[in-house]
């Protein structure tokens, strides 16, 4: 009694804490074992578990429009969509500096397409604009060239941006402006690029020095260019006719071309102000539509709700979260469908996987291998062929209906559709999963000894009280095993939906697989996949909690 | 054995014989009666035939030829439920997804009585065996015995006149074997009930039974009760399967006044009683036990005929002396002597005499 009143630790022979010796004995076990599983570990680690958080990640990733149209987003961000008006001027000058980058990288379709999923005609809108942008301001900057030559050299542009030979350089804007440039392309602009604007210019002319640098890391990054020997962009021409007009103190300057930049900003003064906004109107009239830019209001975040909403078959509106119109419903059906043909799939199986276990189980050594091989015979055929031979089988012309008609059960014009629907698919998916059926239920099914049938009979049972009272409890976690093998695998099944399936009989993962590979819409694709993987883990939980996972045996 | 005891005997086999694949008997014509209340066990070296008449008496073989009767009617034909016979298996075979209670009121429910009465005898039947706590345990939660007494209760809760038993102590170990060897006689015949019971332990047999059928080769090589079982076996095989025993070969000199004088192979001779041999020049095998054999041949009457044989070994077994000797050109012949005050310790290598009465020896037919 002594012993079990004593309330210290318990101690090794060396004085040490029993249980920190017994856990550094086992450290060296629990190393080599990690070392053991370490190559698979990484290898499933790198090319399948990241992967697939990337992906399920890209469900609310939404990056691509606050790094295509920063200013933009910085600008829309005040704007009231409740006012019904398309926002300010400043939005569209905001707009023109983004939509001009964009389109000289060509990043502005990407996010015409991406836009275009949550508001059709965006992707043409953002289309056309790109290619018009150049002609923005085009009358303003022909009236710059026309008052001096020296506008259109690029030297001259280089030597006044850079502010001259010895001038003080501001890499805080060269080193902005990278930052920017490698947001909206996802390129490296790192490296020399042979230019660093001039700290006075740049305080003088903050727009035009901002739009000359973005040129600058451009042309020396992209076009692998000179820079001094490039003509700039029409945007740092309108930039610098905008800082210009916007009353820059060109009076004071001395550095290069300051000549000209007083007698540019004397014919600024004369020119009419641009108007971005009646350009972008005049390229695209959607861009005077505020629910475009409600559109690009809500997306600006860098994560979005969109795609999973669209993949319930709901939007996002003014008026807060509503069902997509009837005729764009279709991903709601698709998983319910997923689920309902999953479901007689797996039921299919159980019925008729049921009796051919019992008997591998019960009969002789030597029948019972002769039958395995039978069941396992399909697992040596390739998925393809199976699929194929069922359409040569259920097809109008094929077998069953050659002869159902030879047998005069069904009439020429009347032969049986049984492919290219559901049928089709539950008959062909039900063959293939068979398998994954039968064996956990034989080996279970092996497992429960023949006495126990015999000592219900001895009881008194008849053959059927004795199978149902006694054996088929038994055999129920096999039953379980197999459901939920053959449940999951059907519930993403893909390719012979696809093959056997038409247009009633193919699943989300057919929906999934069209939109990572024809419409490119991953983000979508993503959403759907992980309120498919979240329904499994669900019905997984589900199923513990009622039968209890400990309850599935494989043998 | 014999025909006539069938007419009011309350289990019977009559000429039954049984083959599985057509070519080779398990059990060759096998006749057997039993009157209500007996204990009666198949003892048999495995193969021997003795499960597969169980089998056929419980209903889950069919024999191929003859005819089994249950209280004077054939049940060859009726379905094991049907039969009314509880039925001890090897493992016990108890439900592992029921509870104890439940596994014990199924055959009470599927002969659809009443839930009131239904847990009256379970709870009876949980008393008898004392595991009334337990009844809403699962199997896989009770020990070897516990299963053990619960298999028996369930065998014996919905009353049946004749309870067959397969070797239903096999897994259990020694100690608690011989507990329930003592529990399920004492059982057995407290109810009344009538017993077969399939075993291939010889100890078992000998100490649980009213009568025991050795089995070999698809036949009852001997029915009869224990003692005559051990002390008269009627033939080669029995005598060396029931307890330890002795052999000597030889060959029958003359039979005289019911003493039968063997010449052993050696030239020596020596008395026995004749069993299985009538006349002089037959071959015989002669079968002694090991406690029947004297060495102080001052008990033995004085013309008796004695051996010649050399000690080879001397085993001190606490209660007993066991010493190997070396007689007629064998050296696997056994002594066994009480640890009496007077008995003396014998020195390996001493030349003895040995000598029986001639009644403890049994001249048996030459194997």
């Amino acid at each position: 009694m002594s012993d079990t009143t004593d309330t210290g630790p318990v101690l090794a022979a060396d004085g040490t804490p029993l249980k920190r010796s017994l856990n550094r004995a086992l450290r060296a076990q629990k190393m080599r074992a990690l070392m053991l599983i370490a190559p698979l570990l990484i290898f499933v680690l790198v090319t399948f578990i990241a992967p697939i958080l990337d992906m399920l990640f890209r469900s609310v990733e939404n990056q691509i429009v606050s790094n295509t149209l920063p200013y933009t987003v910085e600008q829309l961000a005040d704007w009231d969509p409740e006012t019904g008006e398309a926002p300010g001027d400043a939005v569209f000058a905001a707009l023109y500096k983004d939509m001009f980058i964009a389109a000289e990288t060509k990043r502005h379709t990407r996010l015409g397409t991406r836009l275009n999923y949550e508001q059709v005609g965006l992707s043409s809108m953002f289309r056309g604009s790109g290619r018009q942008i150049d002609d923005f301001g085009k009358d303003q900057i022909k009236a710059l060239e026309k008052l001096d030559n020296s506008w259109k050299d690029a030297a001259f542009w280089y030597a006044l941006m850079t502010g001259g030979e010895g001038a003080e350089g501001h890499t805080a804007l060269l080193n902005a402006q990278r930052v920017r440039m490698a947001t909206v392309t996802g390129d490296d602009y790192d490296g020399d690029i042979g230019f660093v604007p001039g700290r006075a210019i740049a305080a003088l002319l903050p727009e035009t020095a901002q739009a000359y640098t973005a040129f600058a890391l451009f042309t020396a990054v992209e076009d692998e260019d000179v820079v001094a020997e490039e003509k700039p962009w029409e945007a740092v021409k309108v930039a610098l006719i905008r800082d210009l007009q916007a009353g820059a103190d060109v009076a004071g300057y001395d550095g290069p071309g300051a000549a000209e930049l007083r007698a540019a900003q004397e014919l600024a003064a004369e020119l009419p102000a641009l108007d971005f906004r009646q350009a972008f109107t005049a390229s695209d009239k959607g861009w005077s539509d505020p629910e475009t830019w409600r559109t690009i209001q809500i997306y600006s975040p860098d994560l979005t709700s969109g795609y999973f909403l669209n993949a319930v078959d709901l939007k996002q509106s003014a008026d807060g979260i509503e069902p997509r119109p009837e005729n764009e419903r279709i991903y709601i059906k698709l998983f319910k469908r997923t689920l309902f043909m999953s479901l007689v799939i797996c039921g299919a199986c159980i019925v008729l996987a049921y009796p051919v276990s019992y008997l591998l189980a019960t009969l002789p050594m030597r029948t019972a291998n002769l039958l395995m091989i039978l069941v396992l015979l399909p697992f040596w055929t390739s998925l393809l062929v199976r699929t194929s031979a069922w359409k040569v089988m259920l097809q109008q012309q094929g077998v069953i209906n050659d002869v159902l008609v030879w047998l005069g059960l069904v009439n020429d014009a009347g032969r049986l559709v049984m492919i290219n629907n559901q049928f089709g698919t539950i008959v062909a998916m039900t063959h293939i999963l068979l398998p994954f059926m039968i064996l956990p239920m034989y080996s279970v099914m092996s497992t429960i000894p023949p006495a126990y049938v015999r000592a219900a009979k001895s009881l008194g049972a008849t053959n059927w009280t004795a199978f149902w009272r006694v054996y088929f409890p038994q055999s129920v976690p096999g039953i379980g095993a197999g459901s939920i093998l053959v449940f999951i695998l059907s519930i993403g099944y893909y390719i012979t939906p696809e093959l056997v399936g038409g247009t009633t009989g193919t699943f989300i993962s057919n929906r999934i697989a069209y939109h990572i590979s024809s419409s490119l819409n991953w983000g979508l694709a993503a959403a759907l996949g992980t309120i498919l993987l979240a329904a499994v883990l669900i019905l997984y939980w589900a199923y513990d909690k009622i039968v209890g996972i400990d309850n599935v045996k494989l043998g | 054995m014999s025909e006539s005891q069938s007419g009011d005997a309350f289990v019977a086999f009559e000429r039954v014989q049984k083959s599985y694949d057509g070519e080779n008997l398990v059990v060759k014509d096998l006749n057997l009666s039993m009157p209500k209340g007996e204990f009666l066990t198949m003892l048999g070296p495995s193969g021997s035939g003795k499960t597969t008449c169980l089998m056929m008496l419980a209903g889950f073989e069919t024999a191929t030829h003859g005819k089994i009767l249950l209280d004077g009617v054939s049940i060859n034909n009726i379905p094991p439920h049907k039969r009314g016979i509880g039925m001890v298996f090897q493992n016990y075979a108890l439900f592992p997804h029921m509870t104890v209670a439940e596994n014990l009121s199924f055959p009470l429910e599927v002969r659809k009585i009443g839930k009131s009465q239904r847990e009256e005898k379970v709870r009876r039947a949980l008393d008898m065996v004392q595991m009334g706590e337990f009844g809403g345990r699962r199997p896989a939660q009770l020990s070897g015995g516990q299963q053990q007494r619960i298999a028996l209760a369930r065998a014996l809760v919905f009353e049946p006149e004749l309870v067959l038993m397969d070797e239903p102590l096999g897994a259990l170990d020694k100690q608690l074997r011989e507990h329930m060897q003592f529990e399920i006689t004492k059982l057995a015949h407290d109810l009344g009930i009538t017993t077969v019971y399939v075993t291939h332990d010889q100890t078992e047999a000998l100490t649980m039974s009213d009568r025991v059928a050795v089995f070999n080769d698809g036949r009852i090589q001997q029915l009869a009760p224990p003692d005559e079982l051990y002390e008269s076996p009627q033939n080669s095989f029995v005598a060396q399967f029931i307890g330890e025993n002795n052999t000597l070969e030889g060959t029958v000199k003359e039979i005289r006044n019911g003493v039968a004088l063997v010449e052993l192979d050696d030239g020596e001779v020596i008395d026995a009683k004749p069993v299985n041999v009538s006349q002089p020049g037959e071959r015989t095998t002669i079968s002694i036990r090991p406690e029947r054999v004297e060495v102080d041949l001052s008990r033995l009457s004085e013309n008796a005929h004695t051996l010649n044989a050399e000690v080879a070994e001397f085993i001190y077994m606490g209660d007993v002396f066991r010493t190997r000797l070396k007689v007629a050109g064998r050296d696997d012949f056994i002594v066994k002597t009480r640890n009496s005050a007077d008995q003396q310790r014998l020195k390996p290598g001493t030349q003895i005499k040995i000598g029986w009465q001639p009644e403890d020896c049994r001249a048996l037919e030459a194997v």
